[in-house]
């Protein structure tokens, strides 16, 4: 990993930690910086109220120029846009990445794509995707749900 | 467009030509039909019987050098029935006709051919799109082009005190970001320019891109300009950049522009045969390297089976692959005494080591029936399968007509192999004789020739049985069956003799006959693959799906 982006992660880890968003809290980080894990809890007056999830983020060499790739640990929400081995179909993950991006932008996406859902569903073709999936969701070509929901 | 001939740059076509002023007599020579069906004088046809009349060994060879540089002699009449027009397209070529486009853009909209090259790429190429929307409203298309039609507005690597890189999260002030510069488009999106080249960096060389390098920040769409790509990165990177720009023309004219899809070739082909047209005929072409493929699907030459066929054919083999598989497999027991065979030439006339049986590799008969029968092993005798009932049989009887084509679409596909192989050993043995007898490199050619006329004519056999099991049987099929029989016929004499041992003596003999026989196959290909291509034209085949 470059000095630069190993820089940049230790940055992200210190503000995180210094003032994380309501909801949002680094768990587990391991040496290398590669792989973290953060809670994100259900947030209030939602269907996800009361509940707690776990991302699990692991980053590239070339993070921030590449995208991180973020799963659900379980239990995964039931949600139209996770599918249940923890992918999320969410474009800032894949193609619309932007190096701009943070985690703690990532992790509000994910929080706000929570709060907008208007029924706890699995996505509609959940059972297709389970047995086609690769291990890693950056590996799927993905087509990307309505952004709203 | 420009159009070029085939083959013009070909130094070896041209000095095959050149070398040879006493071409037309030479041709005369060899005239010996007078076919109404489209050939005319330097069209080689041997004569049909396939017999060695007339031809000493001279114009044989000769007769044999006109074949193989058949385009070239095309180049200045006509072409055949199964041959489209086509151009072999260089780098150089496509950077002229891109030249030629923004040249004509951009005396329309009164702007830079520069800033017309990066509109019109922003359009995929589409010219009549780009003006009317550029009329409409020319900064709005600009802008999201990412063309600075205003020079002042050029992004310019600036200082800015207090500035804090959104990317490497670094201050201009703190101790590692000191003093560093920044850079911005148009929207204002500012990121210190180390970043800005590591973004570029990544998108052109491992992801890459060239047309659309959009501003780093997320979701904002103003694409990166092409003189902020020169100024802020390495030569290397330019260069590539440049290189992948280039290759979006082609992409983006893929209706006419295909690159050849030979690993590492650089040329791409133009040919006007739109998806629409491939039901009517097989678009082959032959790139500058070499490689010989359809223009349609890209999949190497198929002649004379159309292209939807084809796919629906490697579908099939691809889902039957286990049924059929043992069919093509390499061993087989002689019908006769049971005993293990292997099959070691391309030629489908076996003998057996222990019984002295003699017979055919396809369909295990005697050869004996061969010789005037030949039929029963080129048709899938469709009788047999009328009286099938119930659906048990009816399933049974198509799994045997599939397995009858397959069979012998997969023993070309093997033969030529086998034939390949054999040649190799067969040039080598030669190459020795060269050393111990007086024969000189220009006269064991002759087998190069002979492998590559018959390796082509398997190719063909092998998409005849492809296109045999998609027809419906009729009256135009008859004659179809025929001349696959009689290409199959006259390939498999050429690979017998090919798997002669070769006697230094007789090296005079093997090599009349070498060359009489490979004349003969390549004008039996000729003929199916006229008749073929004019039945695509005029609509003489009717397809079943089984
Ligand atoms: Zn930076
Ligand atoms: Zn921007
Ligand atoms: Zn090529
Ligand atoms: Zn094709
Ligand atoms: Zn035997
Ligand atoms: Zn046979």
């Amino acid at each position: 990993m470059s000095a630069i982006f190993a820089k940049r992660l230790q940055r992200e880890l210190r503000e995180l930690q210094a003032s994380p968003p309501v909801g949002i809290a680094v768990e587990t980080v391991n040496d290398s910086l590669k792989q973290w894990s953060i809670r994100i809890d259900g947030p209030e007056e939602t269907l996800y109220a009361g509940e707690q999830f776990h991302l699990q983020f692991r980053f590239p060499e070339a993070y921030p120029l590449e995208s991180p790739e973020v799963i659900f640990l379980d239990p995964v929400p039931v949600h139209p846009h996770v599918y249940s081995n923890g992918h999320i179909c969410l474009s800032i993950l894949y193609d619309q990445w932007s190096p701009a991006l943070t985690i703690q932008s990532v992790c509000l996406s994910i929080q706000s794509m929570l709060s907008s859902c208007t029924k706890k569903q699995p996505p509609p073709d959940n059972q297709r995707y389970l047995m086609t999936a690769h291990r890693s969701p950056k590996d799927t070509a993905w087509a990307f749900h309505d952004d709203k929901v | 467009m420009a159009t070029m001939d085939r083959d013009r740059d070909d130094p070896e076509a041209r000095l095959a030509s050149h070398d040879r002023p006493d071409e037309d007599e030479d041709e005369d020579v060899l005239i010996d039909e007078d076919e109404d069906d489209g050939y005319d004088d330097d069209d080689l046809i041997a004569d049909d019987d396939g017999d060695d009349d007339d031809d000493d060994d001279d114009d044989a060879f000769d007769a044999l050098e006109d074949t193989h540089f058949a385009p070239v002699i095309a180049e200045k009449d006509r072409k055949k029935p199964y041959e489209v027009d086509f151009a072999v397209i260089s780098t150089q070529d496509m950077a002229a006709m891109q030249k030629r486009e923004m040249a004509h853009v951009a005396g329309i909209l009164g702007c830079s051919p520069q800033h017309a090259a990066t509109l019109l790429r922003a359009f995929r190429w589409n010219k009549e799109q780009l003006i009317e929307r550029y009329m409409e409203s020319p900064e709005d298309v600009a802008a999201s082009a990412g063309a600075i039609l205003d020079s002042r507005k050029q992004p310019k690597p600036v200082r800015i005190p207090g500035f804090t890189c959104d990317i490497c999260m670094m201050d201009d002030d703190g101790a590692d970001g000191a003093g560093m510069e920044t850079l911005a488009l148009g929207c204002n999106h500012r990121y210190c320019v180390d970043c800005y080249i590591q973004y570029l960096t990544q998108k052109i060389v491992q992801e890459g891109e060239s047309r659309q390098i959009q501003c780093p920040a997320s979701k904002c769409t103003l694409v990166v300009d092409e003189t902020t790509i020169e100024q802020l990165l390495d030569p290397p990177v330019v260069a590539k950049y440049k290189t992948l720009l280039l290759r979006t023309f082609v992409d983006d004219n893929n209706h006419k522009l295909r690159w050849c899809p030979a690993p590492n070739c650089e040329f791409a082909i133009e040919c006007h045969v739109p998806p629409s047209g491939l039901s009517d005929v097989v678009p082959t072409v032959t790139c500058r390297c070499g490689h010989t493929f359809c223009f349609g699907c890209l999949l190497d030459d198929h002649q004379p089976c159309i292209c939807s066929l084809v796919k629906l054919w490697l579908r099939k083999c691809k889902d039957d692959s286990e049924t059929a598989n043992w069919i093509s497999a390499n061993t087989k027991e002689c019908s006769k005494c049971h005993s293990t065979i292997e099959k070691h030439g391309g030629c489908n006339h076996m003998t057996c080591r222990k019984c002295k049986f003699e017979f055919c590799w396809v369909c295990l008969g005697p050869w004996s029936e061969h010789g005037t029968q030949w039929y029963s092993c080129n048709r899938f005798d469709e009788r047999n399968s009328v009286d099938a009932r119930d659906s048990l049989a009816k399933s049974r009887s198509a799994l045997q007509r599939y397995l009858h084509y397959y069979n012998r679409y997969a023993n070309h596909e093997q033969s030529a192999k086998l034939d390949k192989q054999l040649h190799q050993k067969t040039e080598k043995k030669m190459e020795e004789m060269q050393n111990t007898s007086n024969l000189s490199w220009i006269e064991v050619q002759f087998l190069n020739k002979a492998v590559e006329v018959l390796l082509q004519s398997r190719m063909t056999l092998k998409w005849t049985y492809c296109f045999a099991y998609y027809l419906k049987r009729g009256n135009a099929t008859d004659l179809f069956e025929d001349n696959q029989r009689d290409l199959e016929m006259a390939v498999e004499i050429l690979s017998g003799l090919l798997e002669n041992p070769v006697d230094p003596d007789k090296i005079a003999e093997l090599k009349q006959a070498v060359l009489d026989k490979t004349v003969y196959v390549a004008s039996r290909r000729e003929v199916l693959l006229i008749d073929t291509s004019r039945g695509l034209l005029e609509g003489r085949w009717e397809y079943q799906y089984p």
